[in-house]
């Protein structure tokens, strides 16, 4: 009977088999981006033995009851969330300024802005790193904490300006109009149209930044000096064992960063 | 009146010529930035890697393009490890991400923003952690080890870390949301109607997908790959964590010139061939999109 079945029967069994693989295939590929974030987690817990935290040996809460009992660990976390502030809003505010002249303004030069914007994306981490350090050392620029913020402010740029242009593609300059044609000047125009237009963009560009100035280890590698980043700290400690805690502290970040992110799909549900 | 007038279409041209200041204005702080703190850098870079002497004497600029000649014959395996690399890399994560992307895009449904979020979230995890997590995931006497040895793809004593093969598999996986976003955002932007199209045309599913939808998907394929297979070039993360100096790459070489040798013209010399090399790939791109499309 089975084998008799009619074409058109036999289609949509293919058809089916073909969507489960696909659905299948996805949620491996997903499971395998979890994995090492699981791993991480999980061996937050681990009562390890010996100096190296990598394999399991049973479940303790003592490293999360004793998240500061590391000396440094903890300064390390704040100067990276310093850095990272201070980078992501400077480089906030200079590319959204960037990304507003290449949306609002036809000029001459736009070709050129557009490569100069793309270049350090396109650029390998330690190349960039490695040609500033290079930069300092000539002027003879002791590198530390303004040389990590500089090197941050660089890359972070970029990806401002493609984040703030990517929000504005459905920009609608009718509405600047409008408000000129209703006798506000370009100043008045900029603040209460323009800007709460761009408002999300520029706030998602600023998370997007903070989040790839705090982790980023290449080229605050090479711009550092005697600094120590949350992210150097995991390299230094890798030769000689990661104290847990560092998944401690790594859990933690997650588990707020994964909270406001539901917060923010929460409340943009809720507004509409 | 006639004064009023030309007062009138002075102060208009003033307003104009105000005007088109505005863009440059604008451009001027981060503009500066990208000068002094990319070009700039990158014109020292190429200044350093000219320059000879010593790090105790000091180096000095002296045209010596041998640090080049130097650099390549010393270190071309290592060159030739990181295109490898960079490159089965690259291909193992696009051969990974664009079902992922197809499904999100096409099959996702609601639930398209939360599998995207899926995808962003190992991202909120520091880098050198997932990397590590690695060495856990294939310990010698982990479970992907015993389940290779089982089905023979692994010899009974061999391993895997401290082997090509963790360095490639650790740049696969870092590198796979830079290749699963483009992906997604070009074949969301394909309008079912173009496939649905095919298939009225009587072509089936295979002809259509490869006639229709992976042509129109192409902007993210090269996108992806690009985002892709620059930063594993020049990566030494992964071959220092999961391989041996037997696996290292250019980017190790670079960093180990410049921070620990203090060679600072060889690394130099390295370092912008390695941009030289990205930037011929990158130029044909350019041309390719035009300038508009990079900042898309």
């Amino acid at each position: 009977m089975t084998a008799a079945a009619p074409p058109v029967r036999r289609m949509r069994l293919a058809d089916g088999v073909r969507r489960h693989t696909i659905t299948i295939y996805a949620f491996l590929a997903l499971a395998y981006l979890m994995l090492p974030v699981a791993i991480v987690i999980l061996f937050s817990f681990n009562d390890k033995a010996g100096k190296f935290n990598f394999v399991w040996n049973g479940f303790t809460l003592k490293y999360w009851r004793n998240a500061f009992g590391v000396p440094g660990l903890f300064d390390t976390l704040l100067t990276s969330l310093r850095v990272a502030l201070i980078s992501s809003l400077v480089a906030t505010i200079l590319g959204t300024l960037i990304a507003l002249a290449l949306i609002r303004y036809r000029y001459r030069g736009r070709a050129s802005t557009n490569i100069l914007i793309f270049l350090p994306m396109a650029t390998p981490e330690v190349v960039m790193g490695s040609s500033l350090l290079a930069l300092f050392l000539t002027f003879r620029i002791q590198t530390g904490f303004s040389t990590i913020v500089i090197a941050h402010i660089l890359f972070i740029i970029s990806f401002v300006v493609v984040t703030v242009k990517a929000r504005l593609t459905g920009f609608d300059r009718h509405l600047e109009e409008a408000a000129m044609d209703l006798y506000a000047d370009e100043w008045t125009t900029f603040r209460k149209v323009t800007l709460p237009m761009i408002m999300p963009g520029v706030f998602a560009a600023f998370l997007l930044g903070f989040a790839l100035s705090f982790d980023d280890f290449i080229i605050t590698n090479f711009n550092s000096g005697q600094v120590v980043t949350f992210p150097l700290y995991i390299w230094g400690a890798a030769r000689v064992g990661v104290p847990p805690q560092v998944n401690v502290f790594a859990t933690a970040l997650f588990g707020v960063a994964v909270a406001m992110m539901s917060l923010s799909i929460w409340a943009q549900k809720r507004r509409r | 009146m006639t004064a009023v007038v030309t007062s009138q279409s002075e102060a208009a041209a003033a307003a104009e010529r105000r005007r088109r200041r505005v863009p440059y204005l604008l451009l001027l702080p981060g503009g500066l930035w990208l000068i002094l703190f990319y070009i700039l850098p990158m014109l020292q870079l190429a200044g350093t890697s000219l320059k000879s002497g010593s790090f105790a004497e000091g180096y000095r600029f002296s045209w010596a393009l041998s640090n080049y000649g130097a650099g390549f014959t010393e270190f071309s395996a290592q060159f030739t490890r990181s295109i490898l690399y960079a490159g089965i890399a690259t291909v193992i994560t696009f051969v990974i991400a664009y079902p992922l992307a197809y499904f999100i895009a096409f099959r996702g449904g609601r639930y398209k923003n939360l599998l995207l979020v899926l995808v962003i979230m190992p991202f909120l995890f520091p880098f050198l952690l997932r990397t590590l997590a690695w060495k856990i995931i294939l310990a010698d006497d982990g479970f992907v080890v015993d389940a290779l040895k089982t089905v023979g793809l692994v010899s009974n004593n061999g391993r895997l870390l401290a082997t090509g093969t963790a360095v490639v598999a650790g740049i696969a996986y870092n590198f796979l949301p830079f290749m699963t976003l483009p992906l997604y955002v070009s074949l969301e932007k394909i309008d079912p109607a173009m496939v649905e199209a095919a298939s009225d045309l009587y072509a089936n599913p295979r002809t259509a997908f490869r006639k229709v939808t992976f042509p129109l998907s192409m902007p993210g394929v090269v996108a992806g790959t690009l985002l892709t297979l620059i930063p594993a070039a020049g990566d030494y993360v992964n071959a220092q964590l999961l391989g041996t100096p037997q696996q290292s790459m250019i980017g190790n070489v670079i960093q180990s010139r410049f921070l620990l040798v203090l060679d600072y013209p060889v690394a130099a010399a390295l370092s912008f061939t390695l941009m030289l090399a990205i930037l011929a790939m990158i130029i044909p791109y350019i041309r390719f999109t035009g300038t508009e499309d990079l900042v898309a």
